[in-house]
């Protein structure tokens, strides 16, 4: 009677995207994020590093980060939240660790990544 | 005072709503639960609908336990619970209450086992301040004082000291059902409730001050 890990998911599966890219710690990519504006539906992208990436099934989370004048911005993505509408690789980037949280130190050309090319877009 | 239900405790995922909030929801597997005994004033003293929850094999139950639930031509199973009622004459034996009881949006109670923690200090039972863990300290996870001295000479009764802490039963009040789900007889709750995966638990409709 028990088989309580599969009907969570089984649950979990039911709300699960399936169209998601690949996403590796250090890519950038644009996450293009619903919002409601005045009964208004519109999707707005959002540019970044990838700096973490967290959890497992459907509460799997990437952090991203990225410098708007001048000024570091992270946000936590849910990446199976209905309210991410697409989640595009734009650049692969090249990362020894797991957690980029040493790129918040560096500023300017510091944070650059080196790109690498043999992981396909 | 209505019927509510037996069930298992599945574990915690979350859920998106509408709105795309993410909803930490616990899963419980509930039902079907048999009527195996109606009580009534007349014959009890009291009214009530007895229910039983989780098959078990023929030789886990003796032969009463087994000739009690052959009156209402049920199955052997694990447990039996009482709920009392106004009139418990709407219920026959061997009527089976499903999760269908229960829709979407209600608020309901959860009453179950806490985890057991053991013999546990001061600081984790009752949550007392600690002492300096260092500068010349020993005084670390200790009580400090239980009383004054000679007047009165003893410890009151009810001072909090370490102890057993946990298994006992609790009820978490006014929860809110995200979704049934009548084919698998499961009840998404939002929120935790108490016990380990694969607890005994029972979901019965919320008790409200003022309401009957």
């Amino acid at each position: 009677m028990l088989h309580a890990q599969e009907i969570i998911r089984s649950i979990e599966a039911e709300q699960m995207k399936s169209d998601l890219p690949i996403i590796y710690v250090g890519d950038t990519v644009k996450v293009g994020v619903i919002i409601q504006e005045g009964g208004k539906e519109r999707t707005q992208p959002y540019e970044g590093v990838v700096i973490a990436k967290r959890g497992s099934g459907i509460n799997q989370n990437l952090t991203v980060r990225k410098v708007f004048q001048g000024i570091g911005v992270e946000r936590v993505f849910p990446i199976h939240s209905p309210q991410i509408e697409n989640i595009k690789v734009l650049r692969r980037g090249k990362a020894r660790r797991a957690k980029l949280y040493y790129l918040r130190d560096r500023i300017g050309k510091a944070t650059r990544l080196k790109q690498r090319f043999d992981r396909a877009l | 005072m209505s019927v509510g239900i037996l069930g298992t405790k599945l574990g915690m995922t979350q859920v998106f709503d509408e709105t795309g909030k993410a909803i930490p929801v616990t899963v419980i597997q509930a039902g079907p639960c048999i009527v195996t005994q109606v009580k009534t004033i007349q014959t009890d003293g009291y009214s009530a609908v007895q229910v039983a929850y989780g098959e078990v094999k023929q030789k886990a139950l003796n032969k009463p336990e087994l000739g009690h639930l052959a009156k209402s031509n049920c199955a052997p199973m694990r447990h039996l619970h009482e709920y009392r009622l106004e009139n418990p004459s709407e219920f026959q034996l061997g009527q089976q209450i499903k999760v269908d009881a229960f829709s979407t949006g209600q608020t309901i109670d959860v009453i179950g086992t806490s985890i057991g923690r053991g013999f546990a200090g001061y600081q984790k039972r009752h949550n007392f301040k600690r002492g300096p863990m260092s500068h010349g300290s020993k005084n670390h996870r200790a009580p400090g004082s239980t009383g004054a001295g000679t007047t009165p000479g003893r410890v009151y009764p009810g001072k909090r000291m370490a102890g057993r802490l946990g298994g006992s039963q609790v009820t978490i009040r006014k929860l809110t059902v995200i979704r049934v789900d009548s084919e698998r007889n499961l009840i998404l709750i939002k929120g935790a409730i108490p016990g380990k995966p694969g607890a005994l638990v029972n979901v019965v409709p919320a008790t409200i001050v003022g309401h009957k």
